[in-house]
Formats: C-alpha cells, structure tokens, sequence
C-alpha cells in the first residue's frame, strides 16, 4: 500500500488564523473544498484589519519593508509549490519579484510623493503621505497570483491594511499566499483573505463603512453598483490602477499637510 | 459659570474697540440688470429662460438678476468646452498657456478691490477678508498653476501627463472667487477645458471673471460659466461628455455626486465638510492660541469647511481659556461686510441661517451651555452672532455635525491619547489644529491627527503652493500645490 497524501483544508485568513467560513459553507474548486465566505467573514476581516491598522502603519518604512522583502524570501522557498498551483513558473518568478520591487518602495514612497511646499509666509509646510486606512480589494479572476500580489502589495506597502477578495475560480493560489504572509512578520490582521462568490461578497466590501479604499481590479461585470454603494462613506475606488507603478501605491494613499509658524 | 466668567459676563465691552464707521465705497463696481450665462465666450440668453436675483445677505438688497442654467444650457456650455478643447487649447505651446494664465492672475491683482467689494456685497463677508485674503491668494494660485503650465513633465516622474478634456467644476458660496480660482487655474494650466458652476447665493464675482477672461484673451470656449441652483450642478455632473468632476460642497452632495459618476471614466474629486478639532494643551502660548481659536471658527463666519468648530481644551487650562476666548469674543465687531473694521459679517443667506439655528437650539435641547457676546445685529439681513457651547458631549450634535456658521462647541481632555481620540472621532477628516510648545508633542500629534491639514500653533492659512484636502469623509484628491495637478491629468 502506497502512502495516502495527506490534503490540505483550504480556509480562510482572518486576523492572522485560518478559520473557517462562520457560516459553515464550502465550494469544489481546483479539486478541494474551498471556504465560501460569508457576510459575515467580510465583517470580521475588517474588523480584524482595523485592528491591524495602527500596528503596520506604525511601523517604520524600514520595517515595513523588510517585512515585504522577507515575504519574497520565503515565497521563494515555497515555489514549487506555488508552481504546482498554478501550472506557470513566470508567474510565480513575477509575483516574487513584485513583492520585492515594492519592499523597496517602503521607504521612498514619501521622498517620491511628499513635498516641501514654500507658501508665502513665515511657515515651515510639509505634505506627506499617509495609509488610508483598510483597502478592499478585489482579486482579478485570472492570473491568480501575480494578479492578487500585484493589487495587495501596492496597497499594503503605503501602510494600509487589506481585505482581499480571492480569485473565484482559481482561490488556491490565494490561499497558499497568505500561508506564506502568516510566516512573514506581516502582523496577523494586515491582510486578510476571503475566497468565495465575487457576487455575494463584492457588494458587502464595497458598502462597508469601515473600508476606506476600494480596488475593483477584479470585480466580476459591471461595476456600477459597487462604485455606488463606496460613495456611502466616500470610498477612494481604484478602477484600473496605475499599473507597476508607486502611483498605483498612492491610490491607497492621502496626503497630510503640516503647517508651523517660524519664528524666534 | 466659574465666578471669574460672571463677573466677564457682565463687563461692558471696552469703550476703546468702539470704532466709527468705515465702509469701504461701492462705486468701484458697475453691475449689470442682469446676467446671462457665460458659454463660448459670449454672454448668452438661458435657454431656460429663468432669472432669479442675487440677493446681498447683508441688506437682502437685489444686486442684480442672473440666469438659472437648465439641462440645454449646460450642454451648450459642455459643448463649447469640447470645441474649445478639439480646437487647440490644449495644444497651444505650452509657454503660450502660462502667459494667458499669468494674465489672469496680473488681471486679478489689477482689479482686486473691485472683486473683494463685490465679493463682500454678494456673499456677505467682510471686506477685510475679502481684501486681504480671498482676492490675493485667488490671484497667487493663477499666478502659481501658470508657471506648471510648460512645466508639467517634471511634475510625474517617469510618466507623461496629458489633459483630461472637460472639466465639470461645481463650487461653493464660502469663498467663491478663491474657489473658482482653485478649480480654473490648474485645470487650465493641464490644457483643460471648463464648465464653471458657481453657487447659487454667490454668482457675481464669477460672471465679472468673464470679463477677465476677455481682458486676458482667453480663447472663447475655455472657460464657460453656467449659474444657477442644484439642477445645473446635477445636469453637469451627469453630461456624459464631461471627462472630469471637481465639486466643493458638503459631504451628502459630495456622495450623491460620487454616485452619479459611478460607472463612468468621469475623473473625481471632492473636497467636502469637515468638523475640525483645535487641540489645545497646557503649555501652549495661550493668547496666540485664544487668536487661533477666533481665527478658526469666526473666519468668515464659520462658513468653513476646515472651521475649528471642535475645541479641545486641556482641563487643567480649561477655565482660563474659556475665560480669555469669551472676553476676546466679546470685542468682535459683528455687521456690516463692507465696513473695514467688521471682524464678522452676514451669514450667506436664509436657508444657512436657519441651519445654523436649528443647530444651536439642538446643542440647547441636548444640554450643552451657551454664551454669546452682546452685539447689536442689524436689523435687515441674516445675521448670526459669534457663540460658543461648552458642556458639550462628544455624541450631541453640535459635536458631530458641520454647522457652518460661527459656532464653536468645546470639549476636553486629560492626555494625548484622549485629544487624538477625540479629535478622530468623527466621520470627517479635512482639518485640525494643535497648540503647544513642545516640538515633539506637535509632531506626535500631527501624525495621529486623522486630517488632510494640520495647522500646528497657527490656524486656517492657506497658500497656492500647499495642498489641501480631506480624509475619510471630507472627500478626495488635492487642490494646491504639486498634487493638485494630478487631479487635472491623465497619464498614457
């Protein structure tokens, strides 16, 4: 008799555990039982991301991008399983490389997007920029791991904490992500990953009146509805991105301007 | 009331702040009967056929009629704005560009005391602040965006910026040439073209801008301006060949408008209310801060959208700043907008005084103390005098709610933690203030202070070069400064 292997429960990643749905509920997907997250999953991980929220933007920049840079590192040692995932060896070299660009851009987002503004009068004024908060972010159907790395990476490295909605059809890749962020010294909470139906969930994250900013990078058709239901408490919504760029991380991003007389 | 309030209560104010009048003359401004709207460089008739009156709030006099712009109009202008845009202005030389606006800002600096009264009559603040801060800092911000004109590839490392197309701009009756000028100016320098919608109560130092405009030879088209009520506003947002909306306004339009865009490649930004906490500590210098604290909610009658209407005062200063802020209330001359040494003037109209009124009598209802100078308000016009609560608990309304007026609510606190507490604890995030003498406790407090702008021991300033823009529910993008370029461009 030949060894039986041993299969994975592919659960949900809230506030640093892997629970499963509340509501008790799977998917079959990619030949497992995959968590069909709930309402109330999507409530939860909010809540767990805002609690989250002092601790990663508290960070220093330099911190905070080691901690990217190690999630590279120890993606790097699980590749073959990510390769075995998703069936495409570029794909997983691109979103290892992703996570390692954007470590870089911890600790020069502000040189790059701050200024030093000279206003005509005896003022000192800065203007830096500042995480908005919790970002909901919905994962693009295809390209399961790059697609999903390249949105939350982004959105993270500013400060902000994330809610990821997994790709519906292809949740695992996800899912074997965020087992690499819970060993990364990513504190549990910063990001969160649900896998289930776009069109349950999407409409509960958009409307979520603790979710500041709003990637719909891979919601399912027409976007309309959820960019409404953002406006209830004037999401930032990010529609495309800009791309591989520090700007698709200023999306995620405000800008505070700090006023202080000179004098003697 | 500690014994040392009463006793301020009852002193008569100071024979040595009683001032003769000094108004300023209104012969510098020529009004027209009426105007129409300003489309593709011409003065036309509203295809609506509707005119109300532009009423002055200080004397409920009809300073002129001016058109309603209704769906037709506004696709008129829309229409003239994309003309303008297909017919070369944003490919002018872009050297070119800056000196058109460079003329405007010259123009305006020119023509600033015609402007500043008109401002003051039209919207009824005084002329002080009309004069030296609206008028100079509109012209400032032409002055500054002109120079980005030609300049725009070194503002987006590696990336190339381009026009958007039509701009929607909708703008509020605060300040409403320095609004318009924080919507015209960098729109224009990115090679936008504008459909310009001034507020309701505030529409004649827009329609004297066309004039501008042909002084500077600004090409018919680029600039248009439809007045008028919500209607138009709503018409403007919803023209699906308008590539971009900036709207400055309350929060609740600010969402309606979000949502109406939903859906659509429409580029928005929103800059909307905002319920600002002016943080006062121990050892902060307590006069300047008491000027802060006046500065901050009576500017403009409390028609701010950064007003510090939020004050929180450390305990252990607590009755000493109560004391010093009503004795400096006390000395504000309250009247006539147009007199150089009115500190407060005329609340904009009807409807916003009965907002702030229905308002105050909620912080009455709800249990918090009110104190309001002796002042004699002048009998025609909607008038507000400058008051203060305390007592006030975070969840009453005077605590949560933008009033808009000169009505400040203090609260307290014991530590740090408990201000920043505080002082985040509303849904809004535009504006905050913090007072003391310490430099770390300044940057601490500034970096946990949950607000686009934070004035540290200063209060409510303003300039081209510095951002300015909310957080949460104030809304989103910047004006002024670098980053407000950004909201004019799209990138390829």
């Amino acid at each position: 008799l030949t060894r039986l292997p041993v299969a994975k429960t592919y659960k949900l990643f809230i506030g640093g555990a892997f629970p499963r749905s509340e509501s008790g509920r799977s998917y079959e997907i990619e030949g497992a039982n995959v968590a069909l997250g709930s309402r109330k999953d999507v409530r939860d991980a909010v809540r767990a991301a805002r609690e989250a929220f002092p601790k990663w933007a508290g960070m220093t920049a330099y911190n905070r991008g080691q901690v990217l840079y190690r999630v590279a590192e120890i993606m790097e040692g699980r590749r073959a399983q990510f390769e075995e995932l998703i069936g495409d060896q570029a794909e997983v070299d691109a979103a290892i490389d992703t996570w390692v660009w954007y470590a870089g851009w911890a600790d020069k987002l502000a040189q790059v997007l701050g200024t030093s503004n000279p206003v005509a009068g005896p003022y000192f004024n800065f203007t830096i920029p500042e995480p908005t908060g919790v970002a909901g972010i919905v994962a693009p159907e295809e390209s399961p791991l790059l697609g999903l790395v390249e949105r939350v990476a982004p959105a993270l490295v500013g400060g902000n904490v994330v809610v990821v909605l997994a790709s519906e059809r292809r949740p695992l890749a996800a899912i074997t992500l965020a087992e690499v962020l819970a060993t990364s010294d990513v504190p549990g909470g910063a990001v969160n990953v649900l896998t289930g139906r776009k069109s349950e969930l999407c409409p509960v994250l958009a409307g979520h009146m603790d979710v500041n900013a709003l990637d719909l990078a891979g919601s399912v058709g027409d976007s309309t509805e959820l960019e409404r239901l953002a406006a209830d408490n004037v999401k930032r919504v990010v529609r495309n991105g800009d791309g591989y760029s520090p700007w698709h991380a200023a999306a995620f991003l405000e800008l505070k301007t700090v006023w202080h007389p000179i004098g003697v | 009331l500690t014994e040392i309030d009463k006793k301020q209560d009852r002193s008569p104010v100071p024979s040595a702040f009683e001032y003769a009048p000094a108004p300023e003359s209104r012969d510098v401004v020529k009004l027209e009967d009426r105007y129409g709207l300003f489309i593709g460089g011409d003065f036309v008739e509203p295809r609506s056929g509707e005119f109300h009156p532009s009423v002055s709030p200080s004397s409920e006099e009809e300073l002129a009629e001016v058109a309603y712009g209704g769906a037709e109009d506004v696709d008129a202008a829309v229409v003239a704005a994309r003309a303008a845009f297909e017919n070369g202005w944003p490919s002018w030389p872009a050297t070119e560009r800056a000196k058109v606006i460079y003329r405007i800002a010259r123009i305006l600096q020119e023509r600033a005391r015609e402007f500043a009264v008109l401002e003051s009559l039209d919207g009824g603040k005084p002329i002080r602040e009309s004069r030296d801060v609206d008028l100079p800092l509109a012209a400032a911000h032409f002055f500054y965006y002109a120079g980005w004109a030609d300049k725009l590839e070194y503002a987006f490392p590696n990336r190339t910026p381009r026009p958007l197309g039509v701009a929607a701009q909708i703008i509020p009756w605060n300040f409403p040439m320095l609004m318009l000028a924080w919507k015209v100016a960098p729109a224009l320098a990115a090679g936008n073209t504008v459909v310009l919608k001034p507020a309701e109560t505030t529409p004649l130092t827009a329609l004297l801008f066309a004039d501008v405009l042909r002084q500077a030879a600004v090409p018919p088209g680029v600039v248009n301006i439809v007045t008028g009520d919500g209607r138009a506003g709503s018409e403007l947002v919803k023209h699906p060949d308008v590539d971009k909306v900036a709207f400055t306004g309350s929060t609740e339009v600010g969402k309606e408008i979000q949502r109406a865009v939903a859906g659509t490649k429409k580029k928005l930004t929103l800059e909307l209310g905002g319920k600002a906490a002016n943080v006062i500590f121990d050892d902060a210098p307590l006069d300047q801060a008491v000027e802060g604290i006046v500065n901050g909610i009576y500017f403009n009658q409390g028609h701010v959208c950064c007003a510090g209407s939020r004050l929180l005062v450390q305990e252990s200063i607590y009755d000493q700043t109560i004391q010093k802020l009503k004795r400096r209330m006390s000395n504000l001359r309250v009247g006539d907008p147009l007199d150089k040494n009115t500190d407060v003037g005329a609340i904009n109209s009807k409807a916003q005084l009965e907002r702030i009124q229905e308002l105050v009598k909620s912080g009455e209802e709800e249990g918090a103390d009110v104190f309001q100078p002796e002042c004699r308000l002048p009998e025609k016009g909607w008038w507000f005098a400058p008051t203060v609560f305390t007592n006030v608990a975070q969840s009453y309304r005077i605590a949560q709610e933008e009033i808009f007026g000169p009505v400040l609510s203090v609260l307290t606190f014991r530590t740090p933690d408990e201000a920043v507490e505080k002082a985040n604890n509303t849904p809004y995030g535009l504006a905050a203030g913090v007072w003391t003498e310490k430099g770390s406790r300044i940057l601490s407090m500034s970096q946990r202070l949950r607000a686009g702008v934070v004035w540290a021991n200063t209060y409510n300033r303003f300039d081209p070069t510095s951002p300015f823009g909310g957080y949460k529910e104030s809304g989103f993008g910047r004006e002024g400064g670098l980053h407000g370029l950004e909201a004019y461009v799209r990138f390829d």
